[in-house]
């Protein structure tokens, strides 16, 4: 039995055991330990190269960590087809957006609805009115969803006519259709200005409380990392460094020379 | 505010799509009642200068011949427009689809006396069953083939995918050419499957009801391959706009995004290449009644290649640009490029061959189209619209970097 009826005490939507990734001879991914309590939000910072990116590709089943395991919610996610991953209720943007560029901002969404949808050839071609329920209520919360994200007047338009931001909502309304558990969200606020971020993080709290789930965010602004944080994992050069809430991270030695090389955190240090 | 938005715009965009489609299909209904009526009862009543105008240009067999190829390449439509799938094969479904009508309306096996709903002149051995059947017998069969042969294959990557792809259009035909004699080594003997380079010939008649079609009732062939191209266009319109359809562009428009968005890669790509193959059994039934049968050397690889060019001219992924390109490619094939060669002889007194270079031209078709025209001759509006105009962002960051030059 599983007790995550949001009543009981915390439990982890995602557990993640010693993970290790190994591309040839480069040690991406370092025996990285790590959870996600159910709706909380939690960030991954590093440098460039630190190996976030990897992380999020091993969640969601696009990488096979070379040792370690994935646990999502009670199920051992790890070696699972990416697929079947995100409809158990993984669901990510990326750090270069990645949407369907030919498709309209509405069938994108749609298309995160597949697996939970059930229409087969023929009921589609034939047009039973199972079929045209499913379709018109897919239809509704795909609509919903990007009136939830603040770009319902692009619904018609093709995804690759719309502007940046407005892209970026799109990736996340997509990622909303998969109605996930936990919600990745790769360099969310990459070209953004301050205002835009500010609003960002508002926007992750609304996300987080009215779709209740969690959030695991990689990010480099770190005023938004620091306001939206409730816990915080370092990664350096594919390992952990430092694990605490913001206020632990902000002080911690080892992530300023991390950000910094040890010569620039000593000159911060004034 | 948001919610009046919401019903708005939305409504009239999707009934501007239906209607799209819906004139579309008006237009090729009323074309193909057209048709009919002209060469059943309009020519026969006009003088001869005209009937043999129109004899020379615009044949009924050719229509009928390209209706054939309209219904394959709606096929390898959903395979390489819908799904972004490169087939270079194609004709294998379209060969398997003409012996399926080979095995079961001919006298063929000729120890067996199968006769349901059939056709057969009198007293005939073989299996003879009703042409409608076989329509559904070869649309099952070529399903399955679909599946078998694209479930080894579809995990290869685009590249890949396309040289075996090629293979396999090489090595079904040659099944077919070679499988007279098998159970044996020797050349001789064995069980006669497919009747080796004779092919299998001649097929019955198609059925309308409890009435035959006879050799010159090429209107009413006509009526009834336009029939099957109808079915085979709704198909193709109804999956794309279903969830099917929206996976099948997804992985077209980003494989990796689409994985990530729950859609299953194998068997989503494996249903394009299923329904795919089943537009060309059909196509391969209707072939074998306008050609009266079978023929494994008219199964190569410039068919895969033509279809090709067809779906690429007409824009891919648009099923009625599919069609016109289809339609224009397929006449040119079989009756334009003469007809133009012995005009432009007679008046230049040249004697060029002109047919020999009708696949000098399909080539430099795929090349120029991919190279100038991406979209097609006929594309959908939104792809018109993206591929031959910097998109907004483009636009955008370009403005950014003159505002900072004047600033
Ligand atoms: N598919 C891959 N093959 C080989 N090396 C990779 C691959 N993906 C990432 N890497 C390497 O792993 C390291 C971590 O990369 P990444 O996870 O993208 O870092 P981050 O997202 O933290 O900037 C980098 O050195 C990168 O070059
Ligand atoms: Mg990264």
């Amino acid at each position: 039995m599983s007790a995550d009826l949001g009543t009981g005490p915390v439990s982890n939507a995602l557990t993640a055991d010693n993970i290790s990734v190994v591309f040839g001879g480069l040690v991406a991914v370092n025996d990285v330990s790590f959870t996600i309590p159910d709706q909380s939000i939690v960030s991954l910072i590093g440098p460039n190269g630190a190996g976030k990116t990897t992380f999020f590709n091993v969640l969601t089943g696009l990488y096979t960590p070379t040792s370690g395991d994935v646990r999502f919610g009670d199920r051992d996610i790890t070696g699972q087809p990416p697929h079947k991953i995100a409809s158990w209720g993984m669901a990510r943007t990326f750090q270069n957006i990645r949407l369907f560029g030919l498709m309209t901002a509405e069938e994108n969404v749609m298309v995160a609805m597949h697996s939970h949808m059930r229409a087969g050839i023929f009921s589609t071609v034939f047009g039973l009115p199972k079929q045209r329920r499913e379709e018109k209520e897919a239809r509704e919360v795909a609509v919903d969803l990007l009136d939830f994200v603040g770009i319902n007047h692009t619904r018609g338009e093709y995804a690759r006519n719309l502007s940046y931001g407005d892209q970026r909502r799109l990736e996340v309304a997509r990622a909303l259709a998969l109605k996930p558990r936990v919600l990745l969200l790769d360099e969310p606020t990459a070209g953004m200005n301050p205002q835009e971020s500010a609003r960002f993080v508002e926007f992750v709290h609304r996300v987080r409380t009215e779709k209740k789930l969690a959030v695991l965010l990689i990010e480099h602004d770190m005023s938004v990392v620091m306001r939206v944080s409730e816990r915080i994992t370092v990664l350096d050069r594919g390992e952990k460094i430092a694990e605490g809430g913001p206020a632990d991270i902000k002080s911690n030695q080892r992530v300023i020379e991390a950000y910094l090389g040890k010569s620039g955190a000593e000159a911060s240090e004034v | 505010m948001a919610t009046a938005e919401l019903v708005g715009p939305p409504e009239t965009r999707e009934h501007g799509r239906l209607t799209h489609n819906a004139r579309w299909a008006i237009g090729f209904g009323t074309a193909a009642v057209l048709i009919f009526v002209t060469y059943h009862w309009v020519l026969p009543s006009l003088n001869a200068n005209i009937n043999t105008f129109v004899n020379s240009w615009l044949p009924l067999s050719v229509v009928d011949e390209c209706m054939v190829w309209m219904i394959c390449a709606l096929g390898l439509n959903i395979v390489v427009g819908f799904a972004g799938l490169l087939d270079l094969g194609y004709v294998a479904f379209w060969a398997i689809g003409g012996y399926t009508a080979g095995w079961l309306i001919s006298g063929q096996f000729y120890n067996l006396k199968i006769d349901i709903f059939g056709s057969p002149a009198a007293g005939t051995p073989g299996i003879h069953i009703n042409f409608w059947l076989v329509l559904v017998a070869a649309a099952i069969l070529t399903a399955l083939m679909g599946i078998l042969i694209g479930a080894p294959t579809l995990r290869l990557k685009s590249d890949y995918l396309a040289l075996v792809t090629l293979g396999f259009g090489e090595i079904i035909p040659q099944f077919f050419k070679n499988g007279d004699h098998l159970g044996t080594l020797s050349g001789s003997g064995g069980f006669d499957f497919t009747h080796g380079e004779r092919g299998i010939t001649p097929v019955d008649p198609i059925t309308i009801g409890p009435w035959k079609l006879g050799p010159f009732d090429l209107d009413w062939q006509f009526a009834v391959f336009a029939a099957i191209a109808a079915f085979v266009i709704f198909v193709c319109l109804r999956l794309r706009v279903g969830r099917l359809g929206r996976a099948w562009l997804a992985i077209r428009e980003d494989e990796l995004a689409a994985s990530m968005m729950g859609v299953p890669l194998m068997r989503t790509k494996l249903a394009a290449y299923a329904v795919g193959a089943v537009a060309g059994g059909l196509g391969g039934v209707a072939f074998a009644e306008h050609v009266g049968g079978v023929l494994p050397d008219s199964f190569d690889f410039s068919i895969s290649i033509t279809l090709l060019a067809m779906v690429v001219l007409g824009g891919m992924g648009n099923v009625w640009g599919v069609m016109i390109g289809a339609l224009v490619l397929s006449w040119i094939n079989a009756n334009g490029l003469k007809q133009v060669g012995s005009t432009f002889n007679s008046t230049f007194g040249t004697s060029w061959d002109f047919p020999s270079y009708n696949y000098l031209m399909f080539g430099l078709i795929l090349v120029l189209m991919m190279l100038f025209r991406r979209e097609g001759l006929l594309p959908e509006s939104r792809t018109k619209l993206l591929l031959r105009e910097p998109s907004r962002t483009d636009v955008e960051s370009v403005g950014a970097d003159l505002e900072g030059e004047s600033a």
